[in-house]
């Protein structure tokens, strides 16, 4: 399997701060595969976000994006390569119309015009915003505003795309049509595209192949989302959240029924309690 | 509050004026400025008047909505008017107290000024009511394209200016917010001595400078992150387009022009 960022003993410290915000830390992530990364607020896994793409500097180790080197000689090949979505829906919005918005990234790459006009629906229908393209920031809702921030990262086609809390201030309506429009981007591209989801929202965090957990700048555990969550109390006393399926769980674990220990998502937590009713 | 601004208020439309090119409008509405100037006769001020109202009547727009525009620099235009009209110095003196008089030029004058002022701002006010801010940023990017010669940043600047405006509304949104949150901590707004109103303002100030700077960091790393190097080599989304009614519309203006130079010659 290839590599396609690969993060080595990294460390960072903010310079108004006396601890580290990352500290030794190292992972990989293969090509085509969606990591979630998730830790409680200040762990550093937003900082982590800037590092990949030279928006911060690291005081100590090496990243390699794709194979290449993040340094300053190679941070816009790097930039073009990783898509990020910001949290701040109204603050990363730098276009006055939702098309302006989708074309900044075309426009700051030289591409011609003619091509413009050709991209920019393309990537706005890609998520469902194609009938807004006049519209401006102000008359669009937080989910609206971050769709139109990643059809503008589509357009561009990058071969990552990182997802830097970009659902933490949306409604549970905005949040599942972001995700529903990356989940749609990705089955699409498959392979070739990687996706870094860094997230508060558990349940989000549930849906992807593999689970980064941080505490206080290190990894300290990860796997898939299966083990991960099958470990509820420990994430629990991190200050992280489990998916609902294992707060019922607890809730009837509490209640003297005995549950499994393995982690159950929705759908078969209900096969587990229709046939649990049977055997009753 | 905000509601009542009427200057660089947008009125959507479809009317032949909102479909002109933005750097044809910016272009004429500011030599009609200069062009005013050079009426110094009834005939003149006359024909002002009418292509003017000509303008006007073609934005499709209510004349409600201009009026609305007149009201804030409606005491600028009397302090003026009673300027002219009391303090003239020479002319046949139909009255006189002390300092004052009132003169036929004097009259005059006053009507002239009037005149000026009425047009100048329906004329500004056509400009704004049919043009979206974006597209005069555009054309004033267009426009300031030769001062690329002496190494003046065009670009950089119109990206200020676009964003500027793009944050506009955001920003009003926020001060309403601030302000009805100050509120709901008990700050009065409307009531007490200028003084007490000014400090008022600080609780106000505070947080959306503290809020604008948050956004600016942020959307700073956003446009980073996008590939944004600056102004050179960057290819444009949103082009103009000069069109046969663009270079009609000058050509109006033209013979406007020509018939004013006439008048001041031939009377």
């Amino acid at each position: 399997m290839e590599n396609i960022i690969e993060v080595k003993n990294i460390s960072y410290q903010y310079p108004s701060s006396t601890s580290k915000a990352l500290d030794n830390l190292s992972f990989s992530v293969t090509k085509g595969e969606w990591v979630a990364i998730i830790g409680h607020n200040g762990s550093g896994k937003s900082t982590l976000a800037k590092l990949l793409n030279y928006l911060l500097v690291a005081d100590a180790g090496e990243i390699l994006i794709d194979g290449q080197l993040v340094n300053e000689a190679n941070m816009w090949t790097v930039r073009n390569k990783v898509g990020m979505v910001f949290q701040n829906p109204e603050n990363q919005f730098v276009g006055a119309t939702v098309a302006d918005d989708v074309a900044f990234g075309l426009e700051n790459r030289g591409i011609e015009r003619e091509r413009m006009l050709a991209l920019v629906p393309a990537a706005l229908k890609e998520v469902q915003m194609d009938v807004f393209a006049d519209r401006e920031p102000t008359h669009l809702s937080g989910g609206q505003k971050q769709r139109v921030a990643l059809a503008g990262i589509i357009a561009v086609a990058p071969k990552i795309i990182i997802l830097d809390e970009a659902t933490a201030m949306l409604d549970p309506k905005g949040r599942k049509e972001v995700i529903a429009a990356i989940r749609k981007l990705k089955d699409r591209l498959g392979k070739e595209l990687t996706v870094i989801s860094i997230t508060h929202d558990i349940d989000e965090a549930a849906d992807a192949d593999r689970i980064l957990v941080i505490n206080d700048g290190q990894l300290v555990e990860e796997g898939t989302p299966a083990t991960i969550f099958s470990s509820g109390q420990r994430l629990l006393a991190l200050g992280l959240d489990v998916p609902y399926a294992e707060q019922l769980k607890l809730a009837l674990k509490n209640l003297d029924v005995d549950v499994p220990e393995e982690y159950l998502d929705e759908e078969r937590l209900v096969q587990w309690l229709w046939q649990l009713n049977l055997k009753m | 509050m905000m509601s009542n601004m009427i200057i660089g208020r947008y009125v959507p439309g479809n009317s032949i004026i909102h479909r002109l090119d933005p750097r044809a409008k910016l272009i004429l509405s500011v030599s009609f400025i200069i062009l005013i100037f050079l009426a110094n006769n009834w005939l003149g001020y006359l024909i002002l008047g009418l292509f003017t109202l000509l303008a006007v009547a073609s934005t499709k727009i209510s004349l409600a909505i201009y009026l609305k525009g007149l009201k804030p620099v409606l005491w600028l235009i009397v302090f003026t008017i009673v300027l002219q009209l009391f303090f003239s110095p020479s002319g046949h003196v139909y009255w006189a107290f002390g300092p004052f008089t009132v003169t036929n030029t004097g009259i005059i004058n006053a009507v002239y000024v009037f005149l000026r002022f009425l047009f100048i701002i329906l004329m500004s006010t056509v400009l704004t009511l049919t043009t979206q801010p974006l597209a005069l940023a555009d054309a004033l990017e267009y426009l300031m394209k030769p001062l690329l010669k002496i190494k003046f940043p065009v670009y950089e600047l119109s990206l200020m200016l676009a964003i500027a405006l793009r944050f506009v509304p955001t920003l009003m949104d926020e001060t309403v917010k601030v302000m009805n949150a100050q509120r709901a901590r008990g700050v009065d707004f409307a009531n007490g001595s200028i003084v007490k109103r000014s400090k008022a303002i600080v609780p106000i100030l505070i947080p959306l400078f503290v809020g604008a700077i948050q956004r600016a960091i942020d959307l700073g790393d956003a446009m980073e992150a996008r590939g944004y190097q600056g102004g050179e080599n960057r290819t444009k989304f949103r082009v103009l387009a000069w069109q046969r009614r663009d270079s009609l519309a000058v050509l109006v203006f033209m013979c406007v022009l020509v018939i004013l130079v006439g008048t001041r010659f031939l009377m």
